[in-house]
């Protein structure tokens, strides 16, 4: 599996207190990026902007995650409250074995890996972020889809009592987002459980996220409790608000500018002022891994 | 006495350039500094429209005649900060790489609208001298109405850029279209009256 690799993008400093708090851990089968650190730590050090990982204060207070508000800020700030036990998470539609299994059993049936991703914003800006999680795929295999799946639908929490942004119609609650069957498939499809070796905080989308690291962020839904295989392709929350900006697919596409906005090139959080913009690349860098599931589709299109 | 006044104000409108100069200073712009600086600058020119508009209607409803006497002022800063928008935009963001600049203005409609904005915004800053408005003579009012359109164009560059409905973006609106209905009136009343 192919990600930017850790010992190239870890500060020193960080990698060595990782690996303290790895032993504490004691991770041990999820630990497999992290032990190719411990071989080779000879590329411990990199300045290279473009391979650092993104400030834990950045990542955790710069979000957007309308269901607690629509500055960056509101997140961190609206759901320090947010209740994430009990958690149940519900995978049903077509599947031989509908399953449902809290946040806590899932965290423990699942070996959970440490995996460094970068995120592209569909806003124009990047953070790289070492999550927690495992394989989507996984939990699917546990229900058993049936050959009628053809998309996976995540439904996000309902709760506006819980979260402010959810009493506005800013987007149609809940949240919802898909995928096609072979991506949510795809081994770089992460269901998240945590972030910097920690828990996930609530602002990240606690307890379980998705992270698709080859499309835009906003197809990573956050806080999910549905996960339902369904034959028809689903309407997500932002096709249905913005269907000629917001494409099912929506894969990180330098050519393919948004409506409003181009897509050529990207801001790096926390980058400082005096650093340029990068150039965004195809499928945000996961090419080698991904390309062949859309080798026979116009993504000008199919945006 | 007006004159101390303007000395007064003059200083007071430098505010956004000290607080922002101030937050680079702090480090306090946060993850995207970039940004930050650029819609601060942006969000700043939206005020200062709106200060410009609100002079003659303050001039109207309040019992003092000293409004209208900063307009001119409020107006330059309009531009001051307009600009240094645009700067920020052009050379901090994108570095003067004209390429992708060129195909934003083109192809995205909230950069060509805001930059249509800017440019109607040169030949007001250009006749705002005393002696262009003798100049001009009824011409000078006649041109110094693209405010209006100005106005507009910019509180549709705030609502353009926001992904979903925005509350501040259509608060700017807001208070535009406000400043501009009180004009219908004030010309409805001068007709009648007249």
């Amino acid at each position: 599996m192919k990600k930017i690799k850790y010992s190239k993008i870890t500060p020193e400093k960080i990698y060595k207190k990782r690996r303290d708090f790895v032993k504490k851990l004691g991770l041990s089968a999820g630990s497999m990026f992290i032990g190719q650190n411990l071989i080779n730590p000879a590329f411990a050090s990199n300045d290279n902007l473009e391979n650092k990982i993104t400030e834990y204060r950045y990542i955790t207070t710069y979000n957007n995650y309308y269901e607690f508000g629509t500055k960056k800020n509101d997140p961190v700030e609206k759901s320090q409250n947010f209740k994430t036990k009990p958690w149940n998470i519900t995978i049903d539609g077509e599947v031989k074995k509908k399953i449902t299994l809290t946040a806590e059993e899932i965290k423990n049936i699942f070996p959970i890996e440490e995996r460094i991703y970068k995120l592209r914003c569909v806003e124009g800006w990047s953070m790289i972020i070492p999550w927690l999680g495992f394989s989507l795929s996984k939990l699917l295999e546990k229900a058993a889809p049936t050959s009628k799946a053809k998309f996976v639908k995540f439904t996000s929490i309902y709760d506006p009592e819980q979260m402010p942004g959810q009493r506005y119609p800013i987007l149609k609650w809940p949240y919802v987002e898909g995928l096609r069957i072979d991506e949510a498939m795809h081994p770089l499809t992460t269901l998240v459980t945590g972030l910097y070796g920690k828990e996930l905080p609530n602002q990240n989308g606690a307890p379980l996220r998705l992270i698709v690291p080859w499309k835009y962020g906003f197809k990573s839904a956050k806080a999910i409790v549905n996960i339902k295989l369904v034959e028809k392709m689903p309407t997500s929350s932002w096709m249905r608000a913005s269907p000629k900006e917001y494409g099912f697919y929506s894969n990180v596409n330098p050519r393919v500018d948004h409506p409003r906005w181009s897509q050529a090139s990207e801001r790096v959080i926390g980058s400082g002022i005096i650093s340029e913009r990068i150039p965004t690349t195809m499928f945000n860098g996961y090419g080698d891994e991904v390309a062949h599931l859309y080798s026979e589709m116009d993504l000008k299109k199919n945006f | 006495m007006i004159k101390y006044f303007k000395v007064i104000v003059f200083i007071l409108c430098l505010w956004p350039l000290g607080s922002i100069s101030l937050n680079i200073y702090l480090d306090q712009l946060g993850p995207e500094p970039i940004k930050k600086i650029m819609h601060h600058f942006g969000e700043w020119t939206l005020i200062f429209i709106c200060l410009t508009l609100a002079m003659s209607p303050l001039k109207r409803f309040t019992p003092f005649n000293f409004w209208t006497k900063f307009r001119r002022m409020l107006g330059l800063y309009v531009f001051f900060y307009a600009t240094v928008h645009l700067l920020i935009y052009v050379g901090l963001d994108y570095r003067f790489d004209w390429d992708p600049i060129l195909n934003d203005v083109l192809k995205k409609k909230y950069i060509f609208i805001g930059f249509s904005a800017w440019l109607l915004l040169i030949p007001l800053a250009a006749t705002s001298s005393q002696k262009m408005i003798k100049l001009l003579k009824h011409n000078w009012k006649k041109i110094h109405k693209l405010i209006y359109v100005i106005a507009v164009f910019g509180s549709l560059h705030y609502i353009w850029l926001s992904k979903t409905i925005f509350f501040k973006p259509l608060i700017y609106s807001l208070i535009i279209l406000v400043l501009l209905a009180l004009r219908i009136r004030i010309k409805k009343k001068d007709i009648n009256y007249g």
